[in-house]
């Protein structure tokens, strides 16, 4: 049988101009082996998830600077439920504080790293937690 | 239901599923083309090809706006590069076409390239199948950035676009063999910048070099601004105009014959390469040819003759 190669869609949600996270992790995922697709700056929650079913991914991973990331994980968390999608993995980075992180979970996001993480770190998780889709 | 049934029902998440199981080389996905074969045919297939940062991706999102306009349904199956290092890859088309992302008439999936040469994936002709059979009236189909010689494209779509920008190279570069010779439209687009006339004239001069065939299509040279919208219906009329010749001029037959040779043949290939090779790896000779070729007791050309001997097709 051929093996499955993991598919990640590494975008950045809502009114936010900083990338240069969200490239780095991008970088890190094509370096693992991983395929990346980037959907760039400014994404709305709906297409966020839209995209993430075109292209059948197993996580999306979300960078966010912009402080409504209590606002905008749960929306996405949300659509993808009404889209049938809820297999899909959510995952967050960026500037999120500490105590806001055990809500975050709730709504189902299922890791968030904050400043200071290494790549290694984050691909560990990634390969750790992520297993495609059969 | 199977997930071709599910494709067929206009089941999204089937059809996503379904390019992945192609693009992973799934055994089952072979099942699941078979009952999609006979729905395909239909779509209308635009294939832009080009040098990396020629603008591309974003023509091609000017491309589906003109497209939804008259109320087609537009599928895009854009290409990227996969790391020769790690087998991974950034798949980054889609961050100039995110505006179609909710749209329900747009269906885009980013594939990489895994190794392939000739400017598409391996999976590119099935994963359009699958877009053809799940209803859409035009793919487009953006290749990875190019150079000289991955025309693959040709094959695979009924008219190839070729972009160009101003600035890469003198009239030389436009008589070579290669990527020029394969175009139905030349685009040269960022016309906005200095020398585009200049670029467009050049292009236009090789064109007129070819022997003329009053009877065959005569490929034009047109400019666009993809980042504004610029020349986008000009392009879009030509596109019409050629898919028109091809059906008029029994062209579409010739080409719908060539895809399905190349079809059928790059499918035996794969096929006939698993099979033999498989069965060497598991019956031991290809650990004996290889120990053979360290020591010189044979050669791969006597190694395959045996191997090829040893079945029923020579």
């Amino acid at each position: 049988m051929a093996e499955r190669r993991i598919r990640v869609l590494v975008g950045k949600p809502g009114l936010d101009g900083h990338d240069r996270g969200a490239k780095i992790i991008a970088r890190a995922f094509r370096d693992a082996g991983f395929e990346v697709i980037y959907t760039g700056l400014h994404q709305t929650p709906e297409q966020i998830v839209s995209a993430a079913i075109q292209e059948d991914v197993d996580l999306v991973a979300l960078s966010i600077l912009s402080g409504a990331h209590n606002t905008l994980l749960p929306a996405v968390r949300e659509i993808m439920k009404e889209k049938d999608a809820s297999d899909i993995v959510l995952m967050a980075g960026g500037v999120i504080p500490e105590d806001d992180i055990p809500g975050l979970k709730a709504a189902g996001i299922a890791e968030v790293f904050t400043p200071g993480t290494s790549t290694e770190t984050i691909v560990g998780w990634v390969r750790d937690n992520i297993t495609p889709h059969a | 239901m199977t997930l071709a049934e599910r494709v067929l029902d206009g089941d999204i998440r089937a059809a996503a599923r379904l390019m992945r199981d192609i693009d992973d080389r799934f055994k089952s996905a072979i099942e699941e083309l078979k009952t999609l074969y006979p729905h395909t045919g239909n779509a209308y297939i635009i294939g832009i090809t080009g040098p990396p940062g020629a603008g591309k991706s974003t023509l091609v999102d000017q491309i589906v706006s003109a497209y939804r306009k008259k109320d087609l349904l537009v599928g895009v199956v854009a290409i990227d590069p996969t790391s020769p290092f790690s087998g991974g890859a950034i798949l980054g088309d889609r961050i100039r076409m995110n505006r179609h992302a909710d749209d329900a008439g747009v269906f885009i999936r980013s594939l990489a390239t895994r190794g392939a040469l000739g400017g598409l994936s391996r999976s590119t002709t099935d994963v359009v199948n699958v877009m053809d059979a799940m209803g859409m009236d035009v793919v487009v189909i953006e290749t990875v950035g190019v150079g000289q010689d991955e025309v693959d494209i040709v094959s695979t779509a009924h008219t190839t676009v070729v972009v160009m920008v101003p600035g890469l190279g003198d009239d030389i570069q436009a008589i070579k063999a290669g990527i020029l010779e394969i175009g139905d439209v030349f685009v040269v687009n960022k016309a906005d910048r200095e020398g585009a006339d200049r670029t467009a004239r050049e292009l236009t001069t090789m064109l007129e070099m070819k022997h003329p065939d009053p009877a065959g299509w005569a490929p034009r040279v047109l400019q666009t601004e993809g980042a504004r919208g610029v020349g986008i219906d000009a392009l879009v009329e030509e596109f019409d105009a050629h898919h028109v010749y091809l059906k008029e001029s029994g062209a579409l037959q010739r080409l719908i014959e060539e895809r399905n040779v190349k079809l059928f043949t790059d499918t035996l290939r794969e096929e006939l390469f698993e099979t033999v090779f498989g069965a060497i790896k598991s019956n031991g000779q290809y650990q004996e040819i290889l120990a053979g070729m360290r020591d010189k007791s044979t050669d791969p050309y006597s190694a395959v003759q045996k191997v090829m001997a040893g079945r029923a097709f020579s």
